[in-house]
């Protein structure tokens, strides 16, 4: 049994598990019956479909439009796309390309039975499935042999709009001992409803993900990994409205954490709760076979919502996103579950409620590598105080020991990093982690206290809330503004006519063979 | 490196406040002092340094002192400087456009739209283009609103809608004319390479065609947008960083009760 040095319940922590994994099995249910032009388009990406056609469209998108059109996706691609291999002895690229040239109807052409056209697609499935595995043993063998750097992992973004420059400046930020390196995305991408092709040089406030940019970074980042004797690891954003296609691509190109949480692109991003809950599930099961770490953005609630007063949200969030995990076969031991240092630095004592909810978190997700963010939405431009503000969250970071360390610029608020800021900003984690590496195994939290009394607090909160979730199920909760004080309704939002009802002969043989079932 | 920090020689320049001719200000009056922090694209060495000395005398700094030199990686050189500046401002001729109301508290501002409009102000407010931050609009909008100054939402008189992000021009236009909008807030958080200036341009000639810029306050805000700014773009008003809905409804209100009431 843990020893909890919060003095936390942990039969009230077990009891807000099995309340939250209640609220995942509910809309799990609904997620079964379903499908959208995302997973379709991932699954086309899967069996190695790829390119743009004359108008610049992806192959994924025109073969997935192509049957959405027809009014024929509910019976899903894999079962045109194996009958169409079976008849026409084309590779689904091939079959792909033939259909943005209007050469071929994959709609119209004999159907075969059902056994015939799983067993066509069985080797193609299996290829994909060896593709990931590789890359997957390929980062194993990196970690084996040249190792990585220590827990907080250093977590720096990069945001140039060029993907040659963003090489340059996570070049430097691995040199100076980043350990993961995040391309921002364009502002935008997440709302496209298809995933740019090709290498990109203009983004607005970041770059653009697409596979050969993935491949670009992947290869730098190998490089200066096996220079400086350390893996580097590369996140990008498996979110929007394209997040199990994204989720593809990272596996196949080797990303290692990938932000993907569905509640995020309700709340901030006004997706369509069904379409990306749905898409989420497919994608957090390729995350999970793929080895990636997931990032969920629970930090993000308390940019709009008050960090004090609904710390319990980020909580109960974190709850209901670890369940959302495990039932797509996510480990626990790949869950950056999201968490934040966001009160007002006004705040009396807030530096202790800020250690009293990171402590509490850890105790609670003991295995996950939590993604902690830094300070945002209280940074001023005042670079010299936001210093200090990021040198005390991660002085939190060493002494609860985090997973992952967003690291705080002493710019933000004020243009996206600089070369030099990115350095400064390290050089602070390394300094301080350093020199306080042991304060979480000296210091005890005295009972009665601030600091205990605050842990309680949250979690008390935070299972009064999951309880209410269960009563009235995710989906109508989150009409309610439950979380960072957003409402959104069901049926509103961008990509719900993506949503597809399953057909009789739908099938999707990754889910079973990824999950191991 | 630091020489001349502790030096006792004495400093030949007039220490008296002339405001036709100002300076920075270290810890004596026009002694110019100025810290700076910048990198250049090579390695580190003395010609590094000596190349940051010579930027700094092309910039305008007597004494350039480089007190801290970092390598960020192979090619690139970070520096720590400081400088006496040599150029001087005006500050007796200095003239910034700026928004002419007087900022009121909340009650004061309801009260205020009680006594001169006699009707609630219909105000819609949106992170506009592609932007997806509603940090903005939210600290302005929102009940809660930001830093103690309650959002417009919570304002008896303001019948406030905030659209959220990533709201296209053309939506917000017609979301406008739907609800007869008196004040419309455009918040643009995303600045890069000035995609907000095309973005804001664009709203407002779009309201130009749709013969719609002059029947309503228009408004922008964000925290690289300035009154002066605004005004060039044709906004009436522009709020940048440390304002808040107080500020935005006490401009909103005057604006409007200007325009009745002549």
């Amino acid at each position: 049994m843990q020893r909890s040095k919060l003095g936390l319940d942990f039969e009230k922590i077990g009891h807000a598990k099995e309340v939250s994994k209640r609220i995942a099995d509910d809309v799990q249910k609904f997620v079964d019956n379903y499908s959208t032009v995302a997973v379709e388009r991932t699954l086309c990406r899967l069996l190695g479909v790829d390119g743009v056609d004359r108008n610049e469209v992806p192959l994924p998108n025109v073969l997935v439009d192509e049957l959405k059109e027809k009014g024929v996706l509910s019976e899903g691609v894999m079962f045109f796309l194996g009958n169409a291999v079976l008849e026409t002895g084309l590779n689904p690229q091939e079959i792909a390309e033939k259909i943005a040239a209007g050469e071929l109807d994959i709609t119209k052409i004999p159907v075969h039975t059902t056994a015939e056209i799983h067993q066509t697609i069985q080797p193609l499935v299996e290829n994909s499935i060896r593709v990931i595995k590789d890359r997957k043993a390929k980062r194993d063998h990196y970690l084996e042999t040249i190792g990585e750097g220590s827990k907080p992992y250093l977590y720096v973004i990069v945001a140039t709009g060029n993907i040659y420059e963003d090489v340059v400046q996570a070049e430097a930020a691995a040199r100076q001992g980043a350990d993961i390196i995040a391309v921002i995305r364009t502002t935008g991408q997440s709302l496209l409803d298809y995933v740019p092709y090709g290498a990109t040089t203009e983004g607005f406030g970041g770059t653009v993900a697409t596979q050969e940019n993935f491949r670009i970074m992947r290869t730098a980042l190998d490089k200066v990994g096996e220079e400086e004797g350390r893996y580097i690891r590369l996140c990008n954003y498996c979110s929007g409205l394209c997040m199990p296609e994204i989720a593809a691509m990272g596996a196949i190109e080797g990303l290692d954490v990938m932000l993907n949480d569905a509640l995020y692109g309700i709340l901030f991003r006004d997706i369509n709760m069904q379409r990306t809950i749905v898409d989420q599930y497919f994608s957090r099961i390729l995350n999970g076979f793929a080895g990636v770490i997931i990032n969920t953005g629970e930090d993000n609630y308390l940019t709009t919502a008050d960090a004090f007063d609904e710390a319990h949200t980020v909580l109960a969030s974190d709850f209901i996103n670890e369940q959302l995990a495990l039932v797509a076969g996510l480990p626990e031991e790949q869950m950056g579950l999201g968490h934040a240092f966001e009160m007002t630095p006004d705040l009396e004592n807030g530096f202790l409620y800020e250690l009293a909810q990171a402590q509490m978190i850890r105790e609670i997700f003991p295995k996950a590598p939590l993604k902690y963010m830094p300070p945002t939405k209280f940074m001023t431009g005042n670079i010299f105080k936001g210093n200090i503000q990021d040198a005390l969250f991660n002085q939190i970071s060493i002494w609860t020991g985090q997973g992952i360390q967003l690291l705080g610029m002493l710019t933000e608020a004020i243009h996206t990093p600089f070369m030099s800021d990115r350095y400064l900003s390290i050089e602070n984690a390394k300094y301080i982690f350093n020199n306080m590496k042991s304060i979480g195994d000296e210091m005890e939290f005295k009972e009665g206290g601030i600091i205990r009394k605050r842990a309680a607090k949250v979690l008390d909160d935070a299972i009064t809330l999951v309880e209410n979730i269960e009563k009235e199920g995710l989906f109508t909760a989150l009409e309610k503004g439950i979380f960072a004080d957003i409402k959104r309704p069901k049926n509103g939002g961008k990509g719900l006519d993506g949503v597809v009802e399953k057909g009789s002969n739908y099938f999707n043989p990754f889910i079973e063979l990824m999950l191991g079932k | 490196m630091s020489g001349g920090l502790y030096s006792t020689e004495s400093n030949e320049f007039d220490k008296t406040l002339d405001l036709t001719k100002i300076k920075p200000y270290g810890d004596t009056m026009n002694d110019g002092k100025t810290q700076l922090s910048f990198t250049l694209p090579v390695t580190k060495g003395e010609e590094a340094i000596e190349a940051a000395k010579q930027l700094m005398r092309k910039m305008g700094f007597e004494n350039p002192q480089v007190v801290y030199v970092q390598e960020l990686m192979e090619g690139f050189t970070f520096f720590n400087c400081y400088g006496n500046c040599t150029h001087t401002v005006d500050f007796t001729d200095i003239d910034v456009p700026k928004v002419e109301s007087t900022t009121m508290d909340m009650h004061e501002t309801d009260d205020f739209i009680k006594e001169n409009i006699g009707r609630s102000i219909r105000v819609i407010g949106a992170s506009t283009g592609s932007d997806a931050h509603t940090v903005g609009i939210d600290a302005i909008m929102n009940m809660k609103g930001f830093a103690g100054h309650y959002g417009l939402e919570r304002y008896e008189m303001i019948e406030a809608l905030n659209m959220g992000s990533q709201v296209p021009n053309e939506e917000f236009i017609a979301k406008a004319i739907e609800l007869k909008a008196d004040v419309l807030l455009v918040s643009q958080t995303v600045t890069q390479k000035d995609v907000h200036i095309k973005n804001l341009t664009e709203l407002v000639e779009l309201m130009e065609a749709e013969g719609l810029r002059d029947k309503v306050i228009l408004i922008c805000g964000g925290p690289r947008i300035s009154h002066e700014l605004a005004k060039e773009l044709g906004y009436d008003a522009g709020f940048g960083m440390n304002k808040y809905s107080d500020d935005v409804a006490s401009y909103a209100a005057q604006e409007l009760s200007r325009r009745l009431n002549g």
